[in-house]
This record gives structure tokens, sequence and C-alpha cells, in this order.
């Protein structure tokens, strides 16, 4: 008796040291990136101004504003979704609603693994020798975009693929009972309750497509450029390689103006990311079924 | 008769008619098909472009021996230039090495804590973080190992540059873990519960019960959490480029610097003439990224996968 | 239905009776993968008429109404063999097999209001069919769901989610859906499970008075409600066709097989 009270009582301390142990490794890996995500909001934040978002850069890229990386930002995403979209959801309705339990599906599987594995600078030599020279798009907005949605495809496809695979089958066969088609039944049952997944999927791909720097190295974006972009076959600044540049390429550069970049960048991306949470966890709390 | 609106398309037996929405199927069905098998068609289009740029290079220069052993990368050299990568895999090596020390205890550690102790609102919020940590670009992290990692170590150990093997390595690592722990955990949590019941219900504390129940059943997962993060480490590019110090080197230690594969390419293809010989190298290269890449990830998903039959 | 209207059957030596004979299923033995759920099974449906169908479970009752509109395509592992004839085309035959499916409504025990409105719900079988007049909408929704006696409940709330009634409201509401659908026949599987008896009872008063417009098939693990409502009863079990007569008949002794005697009299099941 006294013996196995004298056990619990070991067995307690070492289950409560155990605990403190992984407590400490879980805030040796959290706190450092705050402290450092904390240093970028003080040294940055001097630097962001409503006049720096609206400025072209200025004196060799040492002064003046980030306003053409940042639109040329928001073109790449735009145009990345408009090609993401339509590839990325058809994928996805193909392996939720149409795949059987083959070879083919496997073999889908582990491409969409491999896309999302294969380093992004492989991505950039994929765009330049297939979009650039092949296709002849040039380094333009186009294939920059192109390169950016099939790296960050597997995105699109997996979270929409969840979340059509969360519509019970029930639903389906109800809907094939009276007589729906496959498409008929996917457009009205299956898509309209997938939708909100789906949308946490894109924004979470806005946030990986916005800060993506090695794919468009060489497919469209430059490292400076007196024009603000006005059609897909442009060249572009853009956000995270204005960061690369400005960090850098570029002497001369006052010791603030880059941490001003750095924290728009993460900015712009983490602010993506917890609106895709947040969504995710509204969407929760609101069951259809 | 009582089929008022509905046979109005036919009547009798004559029902069996293909009409536009049964067109309207098969037509979507094929467009759907396409869709999927999209991602084949872009990673057979990956690796048949790479090639294509990469070939002349293969067919006319390419020496096994001196492109993997010797160690001198001298590709704009006018007259002889050398394509030597041993120095680059070296680099590439010993940052991931350094990357994985860094990660592997840390984002192991935490998925066990998350999947195992944290509870409630704790636990919602570490997950959170540990996504919002995930999310940070690359170049971003590229960005603090040159700006603030840099100084750090300069100041801390010494020397006289911060730009090396350690920062690169400790920056990677902290890149990695995120993922590495969301998988893990994922991985953690798909062990039943009803196992831990069972080996609670025999008096075992949690930690014996993780140590001896959920480690082992969730071995597979983890391992492939941790292949993952290799193949991460492994091909990234812009951190490593601007906080390895990018100068071709073996290193001795952690404080040299050394220069990776993808950050070569990244650095140079600027450079380069397209179709020149260096354009070539740096091609080929990339289809030695991607093959290695290939086969670490197609690793892990067989392990993974593995555990999802059992 | 206008059993003259009959085209030629698309199988040699089609039989001259087609004319009031709705589904004629021969040889029917229907497998999961080596299990076998429903073996040789022959029957006719007449037109208008209630075919009831008892057993208790496993008989293979529903696999075989799953059969009947081709569910099997979705499921590979169920292997259908053998013939089934509706108005004399051979179902595996056919050209368009949702025209098939849109003609049969189906009403499965386990109730599934889809997560749309209520009212979208009813109105979804018309809208595949290329319906989109609002007002010919309302009145198809009210009188399905009056007929499937959900209407006075819900007539407030039709922009509510269906997925979100209760499961008796729900199994109404996959009776008013599969109504709105006007089929030849109507295949109703333990639909009572979910109701309330009251319910219940004003729902069989509707598919008497359905009779005059559609085919039913209704399946039932109540013995007294196939002998309240069925003209001919088959009795299924373990995968086997015992018995079909009419009903009357099986209530009064007139049984060929004891099985059938036994099970109806509460000995087994």
């Amino acid at each position: 008796m006294f013996e196995t009270s004298t056990l619990n009582a070991r067995n307690q301390q070492v289950q409560r040291l155990v605990r403190i142990l992984f407590l400490m490794m879980t805030l040796f890996l959290i706190v450092p990136v705050l402290i450092i995500l904390g240093t970028l909001v003080v040294k940055g934040s001097s630097v962001i101004s409503i006049d720096f978002l609206f400025t072209s850069p200025t004196e060799g890229m040492t002064a003046g504003g980030i306003f053409p990386a940042l639109l040329g930002t928001v073109f790449l995403v735009a145009v990345d979704l408009v090609i993401a979209i339509p590839i990325g959801i058809s994928a996805a309705i193909y392996l939720s609603e149409y795949a059987g339990n083959n070879w083919l599906t496997r073999v889908i599987n582990l491409a969409i693994i491999n896309l999302a594995g294969v380093p992004s600078i492989v991505h950039a030599l994929f765009g330049l020798g297939a979009f650039v020279l092949f296709f002849g798009f040039g380094t333009s907005i186009l294939a920059a975009s192109l390169t950016l949605a099939i790296m960050t495809l597997p995105l699109v496809i997996v979270a929409s693929k969840e979340s059509m695979q969360a519509v019970p089958q029930a639903f389906r066969e109800a809907s094939w009972n009276m007589g729906a088609t496959r498409w008929q039944t996917i457009r009205r049952v299956v898509l309209p309750n997938a939708i909100p997944g789906i949308l946490t999927g894109l924004i979470l791909e806005i946030s990986r497509t916005a800060g993506e720097t090695a794919p468009i190295m060489f497919t469209g974006a430059v490292f400076f450029t007196p024009f603000l972009p006005q059609g897909i076959f442009d060249q572009t600044m853009a956000m995270p390689l204005h960061l690369f540049v400005v960090a850098t390429q570029v002497p001369g550069v006052p010791e603030d103006l880059p941490y001003g970049v750095a924290l728009m960048l993460i900015a712009l991306v983490l602010f993506m990311n917890a609106l895709s949470i947040a969504f995710r966890a509204w969407l929760r709390g609101k069951k259809k079924w | 008769m009582g089929n008022g609106v509905l046979t109005e398309t036919g009547s009798g037996g004559d029902f069996d008619r293909r009409n536009t929405d049964w067109y309207m199927d098969k037509v979507v069905q094929a467009l759907i098909f396409i869709g999927g098998i999209s991602a084949i068609i872009f990673v057979a289009g990956i690796f048949v472009f790479i090639t294509k740029e990469g070939l002349g290079f293969i067919l006319d220069r390419f020496d096994f021996m001196e492109f993997f052993t010797s160690e001198y990368w001298y590709p704009a050299e006018e007259e002889d230039p050398e394509y030597g990568i041993l120095a680059m895999i070296a680099g590439t090596a010993s940052v991931t090495v350094l990357a994985m020390l860094v990660a592997i205890p840390f984002s192991l550690g935490t998925a066990i804590y998350i999947a195992e102790f944290a509870t409630g609102k704790t636990r919602e919020t570490l997950k959170i973080l540990v996504e919002l940590l995930a999310a940070i670009p690359s170049v971003v992290w590229g960005f603090i190992g040159l700006s603030i990692m840099n100084p750090l170590i300069i100041d801390v150990f010494d020397v006289p540059v911060g730009l090396n093997v350690l920062n690169a390595g400790i920056i990677l690592g902290l890149m990695a873990a995120p993922i590495m722990t969301s998988i893990a955990e994922d991985a953690l949590k798909a062990v039943p519960d009803r196992y831990r019941e069972a080996a609670e219900a025999m008096g075992a504390t949690r930690w014996q019960v993780i140590q001896k129940t959920v480690l082992p059943a969730a071995r597979n997962g983890l391992l492939g959490a941790v292949l993952l993060g290799v193949g991460r480490a492994f091909g990234e590019t812009m951190a490593v480029l601007m906080a390895t110090g990018h100068s071709i080197n073996i290193p001795g230690s952690v404080f040299d610097s050394v220069r990776a594969l993808p950050a070569t390419i990244a650095a140079e293809l600027g450079e380069t003439a397209v179709g020149s010989e260096h354009y070539q190298a740096l091609f080929t290269l990339g289809i030695f990224l991607f093959m290695v890449t290939f086969v670490i990830n197609l690793s892990a998903d067989l392990i993974v996968r593995d555990t999802a039959k059992k | 239905m206008v059993a003259g209207m009959q085209p030629p059957a698309n199988e040699p030596g089609a039989q001259v009776e087609a004319a009031n004979i709705k589904l004629a299923v021969r040889d029917l033995s229907i497998s999961y993968g080596r299990d076998t759920a429903l073996g040789n099974v022959s029957l006719e449906i007449r037109e208008h008429e209630i075919f009831g169908i008892i057993g208790p479970a496993n008989a293979g009752k529903t696999s075989f109404l799953k059969s009947l509109n081709r569910m099997d395509m979705f499921n590979s592992d169920m292997h259908v063999k053998g013939e089934v004839l509706f108005n004399g085309l051979n179902i595996r035959k056919l050209r368009n097999i949702y025209a098939l499916r849109s003609r049969i409504g189906v009403v499965f025990p386990l109730p599934v209001g889809l997560p749309m409105t209520i009212y979208d719900n009813v109105a979804l079988a018309p809208r595949l069919s290329g319906m989109k007049n609002k007002a010919d909408l309302d009145v198809i929704v009210e009188r399905c769901l009056t007929r499937a006696a959900l209407w006075d409940e819900v007539k407030d709330r039709l922009n509510s989610l269906g997925s979100l009634l209760s499961g008796g409201q729900q199994q109404r509401l996959t009776i008013a859906r599969a109504l709105s659908q006007e089929p030849e026949l109507l295949m109703l599987d333990e639909f009572s499970i979910a109701v309330d008896p009251v319910t219940t009872m004003r729902i069989e008063d509707v598919l008497k008075e359905l009779k005059a417009e559609m085919t039913i098939i209704l399946v039932t693990n109540l013995v007294q409600q196939a002998r309240r409502l069925a003209d001919r009863t088959a009795f299924f079990l373990a995968g086997e066709c015992v018995e079909i007569g009419e009903t009357e008949d099986l209530f009064t002794d007139k049984v060929k097989d004891q099985r059938t005697n036994d099970y109806i009299e509460g000995r087994f099941g």
C-alpha cells in the first residue's frame, strides 16, 4: 500500500516534469519567432505611412515607397486566382466525386504531393522554360502567375477536396434518386455546401502566392521598373522580390527601409491567413446539418 | 395522368431519350477529368521542360565524376569552366542537417504538447500560432537571417561573419518546424483514443501512455513529417540564399559560409544567356533537385500511407 | 400513365400483357462482393397497385429497391444480375438512366433533408427537369408538402433549412420531395420508422389516394401496415422471395409456405 502510493507520487512528479519539458519546447519554438516578429514591427512601423504605401521608390530605390510592388503583387495574385480556381476546383471535384480507388487516383495524389514538394526554384526553372520561352509569353505577369498557380495548386485542390468530401454521401444519393445527373448533383447539392470551405482554401492560396519569391524571379517580376503594369504581358515589381532587392541588392538603403517592406509583406500574408482561420472558425459554429 | 409538369418532355415509354442534361453531364465529366489529371500533366511538364532546357549540357558537357566529386563551380570561366557541385551539396547538406537538429526535437515536442497535453483554449491558440508561423514567407525568413540573426551571431560568438551554416540552419529549422509540427500533430491525433484509454485503464501515466503507446503507433506519420521537413529544408531557396553567405565552401565548422544548390540557381540564372552552357548547367542542377525531392516526397508518402492502411 | 402508349419493347419476345404491368422483374439476384443479398427473384407489379413487401431485417428488401432505379451504379460493391423491365423497357439498356430515376420516387428509412431551404428541397426535382416559373413551383411545393402531412408545420418557415428539421419532419420532407417528382412509381422503404402513429395514418390515407396516380411499392416491417394498404404482398426472407399473393390471402391462412405464416403470426423476425 505504502509502496504503491510513493510510486504514484513519483509518477505524478515525472508526469509534471514531462509536461513542463514539452511546454518549454513549445515555447522555445514559438517565443523567439514572436520576438523576431516584434522586432520587425518595431523597426518597420516607423517606415510605414500612407506615402510609403502609395508612392514609387525613388533615388535608386533608397527612398520612396512600395506602391508598384504592392500593385504588382495584387496583379500576380489576381491572375493566379483566375488560373488556379478552375483547375484546382475541377481537380478537387474529380478526386472527391468521380475518382475510384484505383491506380490513377494514386498517381494523381502522388503528383499533387510532388507539385507541393518540388523546390520553388525548380518551379521557377519550369516557368522560364515553359511559359516565358516555349509558349512565348516573355517575362510577364501571365508567365509568373501561371508558375505561381501551378506551384500553389495543391493548396486549392486539397482544401476544396476536403470540403466536398465533408458533404455526406446521403445528400448525393438523395439527389441521384430524384434523377439528377452527377453534374446536377455536384452543382446543386455538393458545391453550395462546399463553397465556404473552398473559400477558406482560396484565402490561404492568396496568402501563399503573395509571399513567393523564387518562382517569379525569372518569369515576370523585375527588380525595378518605372512603369506600373498595364496588362498581363507586362513585367512587374512584386513585394517579396522587392524585399529581397532592397535587403541585398541595393547599396545605401537606410537601415529601416527593408524592415518596412518586410513588415508590409508579412502583414499582408498573415492578415490573409488570420482571415482564413477566422472564417473557418465561424463556419464551424454554423452547422447546416 | 397525374404527370402534369414533368412528363411534358415525353409520355409513355419514350422518356428514355438523351436530353441536354445528359449531354451536359458527359461534357462536364470530360472537363473535370482533364482538371483531375492536371497535376500529373504539370509534374510531367516540369520534368519535360527543365530537361529540355538542360539537355544540351547533359549530352555535351556533363561529366558525372566532375559534377558530383569536384568542389569547384566556375561556370563563368571563359577558358575552362568547371561544374562541380560537391561543395554545394556539402553546403545544402550541412544547413539541412543543422535545420533538422533544430526542427525535429522542437517540432515533435510541440506536436506532443499540443496533441497530448494542451487542452481547450491553449490548444486552439497554439495551433493557430503554429499555422501562422508556417505562413511566414521564405524571403522574410531570409531577411531575418540577414538583418537580425547576422549581427546576433557576430556578437554572441565573436565571429567575423554571421551569415553561415549556423544562421541558415536556425532560420531553416524555425521555418520548417511549424509545418512539421502540424503534420506530426495530425499523426498523433490519428492514434485512436481507445489506445490511450486502454493504457490509462491499466494505471499508466500520461507520459507512459505517450511513450509506450502513442509514439509507436504514430511512428510512421512522425517519420513522414520529418521527411517532409527534410524535403522542405533541402529545396528552400530564398532564405538560404540570404542567410548562408553564399560562398562556395566545404564547411569546416558551423561558422563557415556556404552555398546551397537551390540558391545557386536563384543567384546565377539571371546573369546567364538563354541556351548558354552555364544556363543549361543550372537547369541540370534543377533536374538533380527535382529528382532528389521527388524521391524524398515519394518515400514520405509511402511511409505515411503505410500508417493510414493500418 | 397511359398504358396504350407502350412503345415496342426493346427485348425480343416482349410480353403481350405488358400493358398493365408496370414493372417486371426476372431472375433478379443482388450480391455485395461474395455475399448474396437477394437471389433469383421474379415478380410483376401492376399499374396502380400498392405492392407490399414484408420481411425481417436483411431479407434483401432495400437492396431490391436500390436495384430498381439502378443505384447500384454508384456502389461498385453491389452487383445485380437478371432483368428488370420498367414500362416494358429493360432498365439495364436505357440510354438515359436519369430519366428513369426521375420517374421513380424513393423514400428510404433514414430521412434525408437536403441542406437547402424546405422550399428548395421540394422544388429541386421540378427544377432539375427545367421548371423555372415561381408560381408553378409554389403550387407543387404546397401540394407535395400538404400530401406529406408537413405543410401546416412548415408553411411559415419555408426558408429554413430542411436538414435541420426533426427526424419525423425530415422523413415527411423526403416523402414530399419524392412526390414532387410526380413519379410513375413510388417506392417507400419503412417510411413510418421516424414518424409518429397519427402522422403515419395521415400518410397512409394519402397513399391510398395516390394509388390512382401512380404505382406504389411499400416495403414495411409492420405487417399490419401492409395489410391496411397493399393490394398484393410479397414476403422476403434472407434473400429469398418466399411468397407473393393477394394481401388478404396471406392474412387469411391461404399461404403456400409455412414460413410466411410464421412471420405474419409474429413467430420470428
